[in-house]
């Protein structure tokens, strides 16, 4: 300001300017200081993050194995034309989409029913939300490991509690769709508690009067639950699905644990293929190749999905 | 449309009597206003009507039939809250469809209904826009639309116009008289602005402390309160109480050694003969500066301060502060003649609050 007052001389004007340059000292030292700040975290993720992602990029276009490290042939775009005409690996993908459709589908719906039910104060809810949150603090392998004791066709208790009843034993683990079904049982039994903690947050989110007025409105209990509870709570709802997606498109140490990828190698998930094809066989080129185009699908999928969620929350 | 009765309804939340032993008949037509403090049990009055708080005795009817049982939803009322509770994911047109739609009314009805409620309420502009578009005096008015759109036996509102900006308020409380008429909708609309109240009531009910004080037409609610709290709580500035002392010939002021006698400032010959001490209630209105030697009682004057046309001036009974209406210019020095307009002196038991009058002052 006191440079504003100044008269229009020589003098003023000097004083003027070296108030500017002041100013803009003290501003560019400010943007120094949050890059200093930034900068370990930063460096860290340039280490941990894009210095992989840019070698695996790299390595899917040579023919290249980690065992011998000799030689790196370049092979163009072959490792990618070899994966995209190999059969195997159509199939690795259907197995994996009906995984990651069957369980997000059942995490979701168990989620909200019982989300639906915890949004409501009673007796005893904190001990019910701990128990909930105790699966998910489990290691995938340990669930793997665990479910695989409980589902085991001689001595497993799933199939002790069907022979008690009358029924037939089956073997869980041994058939393609059985094993389907368990593993999306194990992962839901490990996520739909996380899908109904985000859901309880969410509902309770929905102030009480808007409720009121839908009652007043006429609205029934269902028709409230339809129209007002569930798209409110949306956004909440559809980060969790995302999360769920992605997740679940990536399961492979469940796998590991459960199934071994078998019977034979119907139970492999696209992601276990890539680890097979690395530590296995060790076609580090090829293997690179399945990551990346892993890691395209999941991105891709990650954009359409944040988009729309963008679109909704501009909505109101 | 209904008529609406309440009949010694009692609400208690836990030890606590939010209403207490409450009877009311609310015409068919009628537009009846709850008046009151906070917390006097007027909200939840009018929730109870709604069904959104259940009676803990007495019941309420609606055109003769006990609902006490019937849920909100099902007792075709129409509500609009205090906080503007519009679907916020939902589109202006939405909201206002909702309850046609959540009554699965048929699809040209609705059309039909929504043409009539954007034309009432001028709303085509805003249709197809979302509720955190809207100012809060616009998302109000999509509240009322909503609330008008399905014929309701009884429209219910909760301090509708508290949230919005004094200027649209005035513009939204005209706009809110004028269509109650128009439809001819029972309503019941609960305030504590007693401005809102004077103006658009056909009957203004008084509560405090969970119980009704005074059910009356405003006018009469102004002029005739039936004790110190109806005639503190209405009107603005508030009424002047005074306590009286009996002494000869008049009534002494408070603590001064002023008094009123019967033949200057015309008391009523019943008041000088009370056999119960008396507080004396003036509304400033009634209360002048005035040049006449011959009337009124001379106090000490303090200030004297404008709002637009009107003049008030304080004056002082001991060390309370009265206030008066000044229609002078003028006082002089730091004492002032003070005249008590008589038709303006309102009488009250200093014990109990109530009012007294001629018949039962012996």
């Amino acid at each position: 300001m006191a440079a504003a007052d100044a008269p229009i001389t020589p003098e003023g004007q000097a004083a003027a300017h070296a108030a500017r340059q002041a100013k803009l000292r003290k501003r560019s030292s400010g943007r120094l200081m949050i890059f200093g700040f930034l900068s370990p975290s930063l460096a860290i993720l340039l280490f941990m993050v894009a210095y992989p992602v840019f070698s695996l990029v790299y390595y899917s276009f040579f023919n290249f194995s980690a065992l011998r490290q000799a030689t790196m042939k370049p092979v163009g775009l072959k490792n990618y034309t070899f994966l995209l005409s190999d059969p195997e690996l159509w199939e690795r993908f259907v197995f994996t989409g009906k995984f990651v459709f069957i369980c997000v589908t059942l995490q979701m719906l168990i989620g909200i029913f019982v989300g639906y039910q915890l949004q409501k104060n009673f007796r005893g809810r904190d001990v019910i939300f701990t128990i909930l949150m105790m699966p998910m603090m489990l290691s995938p392998v340990v669930v793997g490991f665990l479910w695989r004791y409980m589902l085991n066709s001689e001595w497993g208790i799933v199939n002790f509690l069907l022979s008690s009843v009358g029924l037939p034993k089956v073997d869980w683990l041994g058939q393609t769709n059985a094993a389907l079904w368990a593993a999306a049982a194990a992962d839901t039994w490990m996520w739909a508690p996380f899908i109904a903690l985000l859901a309880t947050a969410a509902f309770r989110g929905i102030p009480e009067t808007i409720y009121e007025a839908a009652e007043v409105d006429g609205a029934s209990p269902a028709y409230r639950f339809f129209r007002i509870t569930l798209p409110m709570s949306a956004p909440v709802l559809f980060i969790a699905l995302i999360l769920r997606l992605i997740d679940s498109f990536k399961q492979y140490d469940l796998f590991v644990a459960l199934t071994g990828g078998g019977p034979g190698s119907s139970t492999e998930t696209v992601s276990y293929a890539v680890a097979k094809t690395a530590f296995s066989y060790f076609y580090t080129g090829e293997a690179s190749a399945l990551a990346v185009i892993l890691l395209l699908i999941i991105t891709g999928l990650s954009l359409i999905l944040v988009r729309h969620l963008t679109k909704m929350s501009e909505k109101y | 449309m209904a008529e609406i009765s309440l009949k010694n309804l009692t609400i208690e939340f836990g030890a606590f009597k939010a209403v207490d032993d409450v009877s009311l008949t609310v015409k068919d037509g009628e537009f009846v206003v709850y008046l009151g403090p906070s917390g006097c049990g007027k909200t939840t009055t009018l929730r109870c009507i709604a069904g959104l708080v259940p009676a803990t005795s007495g019941d309420v009817l609606f055109d003769g039939v006990r609902v006490n049982e019937l849920s909100a939803s099902e007792r075709n009322i129409a509500m609009v809250f205090q906080f503007v509770s519009l679907y916020p994911h939902l589109s202006i047109k939405e909201n206002i469809v909702f309850p046609l739609k959540a009554r699965g009314v048929a699809k040209a009805e609705i059309a039909r209904k929504l043409d009539w409620v954007t034309d009432v309420f001028k709303l085509g502009d805003e249709l197809a826009r979302y509720p955190s578009a809207l100012p809060p005096g616009a998302r109000q008015k999509v509240a009322l639309a909503r609330a008008v759109i399905r014929d309701p036996a009884v429209l219910l509102l909760d301090e509708p116009l508290s949230a919005i900006d004094e200027q649209f308020r005035e513009e939204m409380r005209w706009e809110l008289g004028h269509l109650q008429r128009q439809l001819g909708v029972t309503t019941i609309y609960v305030t504590h602005d007693q401005r809102e109240a004077m103006s658009l009531a056909d009957r203004i009910v008084l509560m405090n402390d969970s119980r009704i004080v005074q059910v009356s037409v405003p006018d009469r609610m102004f002029f005739d309160p039936v004790n110190v709290f109806a005639g503190q709580f209405i009107g603005s500035p508030s009424m002047n109480l005074i306590d009286l002392e009996p002494v000869a010939g008049g009534l002494r002021l408070g603590s001064s050694d002023v008094t009123l006698t019967a033949e200057r400032d015309r008391l009523p010959q019943w008041a000088l003969s009370a056999r119960r001490p008396l507080k004396l209630g003036v509304r400033p209105i009634n209360v002048h500066l005035t040049d006449d030697p011959a009337a009124g009682v001379v106090l000490p004057v303090d200030d004297v301060f404008s709002v637009g046309r009107e003049r008030f001036f304080s004056f002082r009974i001991g060390d309370t502060i009265h206030q008066g209406v000044d229609k002078r210019s003028s006082r002089n020095g730091s004492e002032g003649r003070i005249h008590f307009e008589p038709e303006g002196l309102l009488f009250f038991d200093a014990a109990t609050g109530r009012r007294v009058g001629a018949e039962d002052a012996a």
